[in-house]
């Protein structure tokens, strides 16, 4: 990473008359949009950069160098899984032949695509011990949103109108955010001083609205990097009381090799193949949330689905297709079941299939010898870490963690180092930050997540520096709280940003305070 | 299952199946790493850090997957799965939704820098100016095409941005009774604002078409019975019909509604911006502004509203601000509207956008520039109008929606079997278009289309099969 800023805009790059591209210019031409009328065009050119090629490649080479990525370095965000992103995934999803397919040809013309997509679909269920799945889902929240309405779906079919959501207060904020967007009522499971799931809590709650609640979601291990202990007994209880579990498989990597959803109890879950299945979080996206039910929920997922056709429809000899889409009862081309919303739709077409491809390339690599050392081997680093940084680093739940683990802060805070400052110190030695104040249980969260891709050697120099920022923070504590000092831009000012927001060049041309 | 255990206890590293060596290219970790680091957390062996873990929630079996694939057979494996009896390229006429536009070779390219690829959301902006800062272009860009002052950082694809909007206009109404929908939106999107509007709480009321295009006296009756929160349309629509919407933006106004307009981008280099239309919202899919089809995703949702909506919408908004050194910089700004925050109260579950992709945008209309994009949409209408032309003189089509004006789509109806014609055409390596009805071919053309695919569409498709 370059430790100087590159600041300029492309639009201040921008010359009148230079071009970067090169279109054909053998066309018919006996109609142009001129003879649309007036009413129908925009009155003026958008105002988009002129810039020749070189230029463009520079200034994006030039950005991409004041940006750090797993590539760059050790990445301990926790509760993102910064896994090393293969770089064959890469080369598959870019594969001509995939890039060029549109999604509605007819099945016969893209078997390999569906089945990969198949397999996928198959794989997922059986690493998580489901039914069915479906790669629909865009992202971790289109996910949680999805299996939410599947659940919604599952109980309306039944009649029943249940319109609460249990969640623990431990869970990511997009839990609730997710019930919400559904229709659903939050009501939140209080958490015991270790961080798990206080049962009594949710015995009382389920004796006092149990034939309300529609589901509850849960994160195990959850967000504190502990395995939910009383697992078992927490979806018996539901179950019994008529609602669905619900897994945020937020965390998931933790338990692959060891354990696995379905087996747990839980009926619905998203897994993030962003996450688990190592594809590359691409600043924020493309991501992937499939969405798995258990058996007699697989009614309820949305469509399409690819579907393996009965072997005895296929005539003997015939080339038919092996693999053909599932549109449940809608069409993709009409309105033709426009209006029922179960099964339901939650995307434009099938969901990122680039990202599906890089998943299932992943998977294949790892194979099933592999892919059961991921769970182990996340875990063993991040309890290594544990272990090795409690010392200076407040630990404040002992025992086995999972793949991440939650330190509250500095032991010694008697000079106002806080969990920021540490985070910024880490940027100057080249690493990226570890997420910071969440969990909410605590007040000064540092949330630490390996991965299973990071060495021994890498994850002791982290543990190394993290010594020398624990050590600074009493020696010379105001060069901990002015960091970062190796950055391209130093602290930014967040409320100047949110006071008078500023979010296009065009509203710079107009302001001058800046 | 007994014997696994015991195997678990002893050996730390478990054997490897069809593998020479125990090491694997994704794991570093050699036997003497795992010894020190066993050591030090006080364990014999990995699986001793699941201890907490119930015995009846032990996955104590291999999983039914294959076994692992060397490099060189993982390629074998995809290459057979693209021989072109099993992904067909086909010289695409179709559209709805998804189109073949030209991907100049630079996008990809500088999209799979590793520093943008392998990053996650930008909160640490210290270190992650160089996709703040693309964002914020971003934002700039999709602002200026759609004619509205701001953009967040972008959403999963058109169907989910039109989606939030629906549920935007909802939120933000005081007392409003629907949300009304143009029957002529795509029926991929309709059917996913159908879906959110129902688990959401939201009463929809479909405005039907008339000869292709929305039935203006149809929804003007349903704009003067009022509570309308708001009123959602697409252009060109669904059918490629360029609609005409004067007059709409100040009705729904009139009752404090949201008018919504879904755009295609690629289209906003030549027609009214839904801003001029005096949208508040404009909601799409960016797919068509040069991403690689691939099978329907990713492509990249965009949203764009008036500066008065800023806190009402859903997503990742970048802003301009200064460091402590007094640099320009750019930071995720506005965060009190977002789930990490607000929890059930943020505008929306979202919380990632589609930030690669909203980089791939931002590149191609870089390279494509002021000129480039015109260019681009000059082409792919002169195609579509040059198509649509030759396939009426042929006497076998004619128009479904006579007297409409249109951009790069447009449907035909065909008498004959439309199912036969389109196999035929198939057979040929064309896909010639997406059948929309039982008579009726949709047509997508784009600047990526030749003069000679055009004739040899017309000669597939006019020629007479049996």
């Amino acid at each position: 990473m370059n430790r100087t800023l590159y600041g300029n805009l492309i639009f201040e790059l921008s010359k009148k008359g230079r071009k970067g591209y090169s279109l054909p210019q053998d066309y018919d031409r006996s109609h142009t949009t001129a003879e649309l009328p007036e009413v129908l065009r925009r009155r003026e050119a958008a105002r988009l950069p002129e810039c020749d090629e070189l230029t463009v490649v520079r200034h994006y080479t030039n950005l991409s160098h004041n940006n750090f990525g797993v590539n760059d370095g050790f990445y301990p965000l926790g509760s993102c899984t910064m896994k090393y992103n293969p770089v064959i995934n890469e080369e598959i999803a870019a594969m001509k032949a995939f890039a060029g397919l549109h999604p509605l040809q007819p099945a016969d013309t893209c078997q390999g695509a569906l089945e990969v997509y198949f397999n996928l679909q198959q794989s997922l269920a059986e690493l998580a011990g489901l039914s069915e799945f479906t790669l629909n889902p865009c992202a971790g929240a289109h996910g949680e949103l999805t299996g939410l309405m599947v659940i919604r779906a599952y109980h309306e079919a039944n009649n029943e109108t249940r319109n609460k959501v249990l969640i623990p207060d431990s869970a990511h904020g997009t839990n609730p955010a997710s019930a919400a967007v559904c229709g659903l009522e939050v009501v939140e499971v209080k958490s015991l001083s270790d961080g798990t799931v206080d049962v009594d809590h949710l015995r009382q709650l389920l004796e006092e609205m149990g034939d309300q609640v529609a589901a509850m979601m849960m994160t195990n291990p959850n967000t504190l990097g502990i395995f939910e202990p009383r697992v078992l007994e927490i979806t018996d209880m539901v179950h019994k009381a008529g609602g669905l579990m619900y897994y945020d498989g937020a965390n998931l990597n933790a338990l692959l090799g060891e354990c696995r959803p379905g087996d747990m109890g839980f009926d619905v879950m998203h897994i993030n193949l962003h996450k688990t299945f190592s594809t590359p979080h691409g600043g924020g996206g493309p991501g992937s949330g499939p969405v798995g039910v258990r058996k007699g929920l697989e009614q309820f997922l949305p469509s399409p689905r690819v579907v393996l056709v009965a072997p005895h429809t296929v005539p003997e000899g015939a080339s038919a297709p092996i693999f053909t889409v599932d549109y449940g009862n809608v069409s993709p081309s009409t309105d033709e079941g426009a209006a029922s919303s179960s099964p339901c739709s939650v995307g434009s077409f099938f969901g990122n299939f680039g990202v599906i491809l890089k998943a299932y390339a992943y998977i294949l690599s790892l194979g099933r010898e592999n892919v059961k050392m991921v769970g182990p081997l996340a875990t063993l680093n991040a309890n290594y870490i544990k272990e090795r940084l409690r010392d200076d680093y407040l630990l404040p739940i002992g025992g086995l963690c999972k793949h991440e683990v939650v330190f509250d802060g500095l032991v010694d805070k008697s000079t106002g180092v806080t969990t920021m400052d540490v985070a910024k110190r880490l940027l100057d030695y080249g690493y990226h930050a570890p997420t910071i104040y969440f969990p909410l249980l605590f007040h000064e969260s540092l949330m630490i997540e390996p991965t299973e891709n990071e060495s021994k050697e890498t994850i002791d120099a982290f543990i190394d520096v993290m010594h020398k920022i624990a050590a600074e923070a009493k020696t010379d504590p105001e060069l901990v709280k002015s960091a970062p000092h190796n950055t391209p831009i130093g602290r930014v000012d967040d409320v100047l940003a949110a006071k008078q927001p500023v979010t296009t060049y065009w509203k710079t041309l107009q302001t001058s305070d800046l | 299952m007994n014997e696994k255990q015991t195997t678990k206890a002893t050996a730390p590293l478990p054997g490897k199946e069809g593998q020479g060596s125990g090491a694997f290219k994704y794991f570093p970790h050699t036997e003497e790493d795992f010894r020190e680091m066993l050591d030090a957390v006080g364990a014999s062996s990995v699986h001793d850090l699941f201890a907490d873990v119930p015995e009846a929630a032990r996955f104590q079996r291999d999983y039914d997957l294959p076994q692992a694939l060397s490099e060189t057979d993982l390629r074998l494996f995809f290459e057979q799965l693209t021989h072109p009896v099993n992904a067909q390229q086909l010289v695409c006429f179709a559209g709805a939704g998804c189109y073949d536009h030209y991907a100049p070779s630079v996008v990809q390219n500088l999209i799979q820098r590793s520093e943008f690829l392998t990053s996650y959301t930008p909160y640490q902006a210290e270190i992650s100016q160089g996709t703040l800062h693309y964002i914020f272009e971003y934002q700039s860009m999709i602002a200026e095409l759609t004619g509205l002052d701001i953009s967040n950082a972008s959403m999963y694809d058109g169907s989910t941005a039109t989606a939030e909007a629906m549920m935007m206009a909802w939120g933000n109404a005081k007392k409003a009774t629907r949300v009304l929908v143009s029957e002529t939106i795509d029926p991929k999107v309709r059917r996913v604002v159908d879906t959110y509007a129902h688990f959401h709480g939201v009463p929809l009321q479909l405005i039907p078409a008339k000869n292709g295009a929305l039935d203006r006296e149809a929804l003007d009756k349903e704009l003067a019975e009022g509570g309308v929160a708001g009123v959602i349309v697409q252009q060109p629509n669904y059918f490629g019909i360029i609609e005409d919407f004067t007059g709409i933006a100040d009705a729904v106004h009139e009752q404090k509604g949201i008018f919504v307009i879904n755009a295609n981008p690629s289209d906003l280099a030549i027609l009214k911006t839904p801003g001029e239309w005096g949208a508040d919202v404009a909601v799409g899919e960016g797919q068509s502004l040069g991403i690689p089809m691939t099978f329907g995703g990713p492509g990249v949702g965009f949203m764009a509203c008036t500066e008065k909506l800023i806190r009402k919408m859903p997503g990742r908004i970048v802003g301009q601000t200064l460091d402590n050194r007094g640099q320009r910089a750019f930071v995720l700004t506005l965060q009190a509207r977002e789930q990490h925050i607000r929890r059930q109260k943020a505008t929306s579950n979202i919380c990632s956008n589609q930030s690669l992709m909203a980089l791939y945008v931002t590149i191609y209309l870089s390279v494509m520039g002021k000129q480039g994009l015109r260019e681009a949409a000059e082409m792919s209408y002169a195609g579509a109008h040059s198509l649509c032309d030759k396939l009426l003189a042929t006497g076998k089509f004619h128009l479904t929606y006579p007297g409409q004006l249109f951009f790069n789509e447009f449907c035909v109806d065909y008498d004959g079997d439309l199912d036969a014609l389109l196999a035929e055409a198939t057979e040929c390596g064309y896909l010639a278009g997406v059948k929309v009805g039982e008579k009726t071919l949709m047509i997508a053309v784009t600047e990526q289309r030749t003069p000679e695919e055009i004739e040899e569409l017309v000669d597939i498709l006019g020629k007479d099969i049996l």
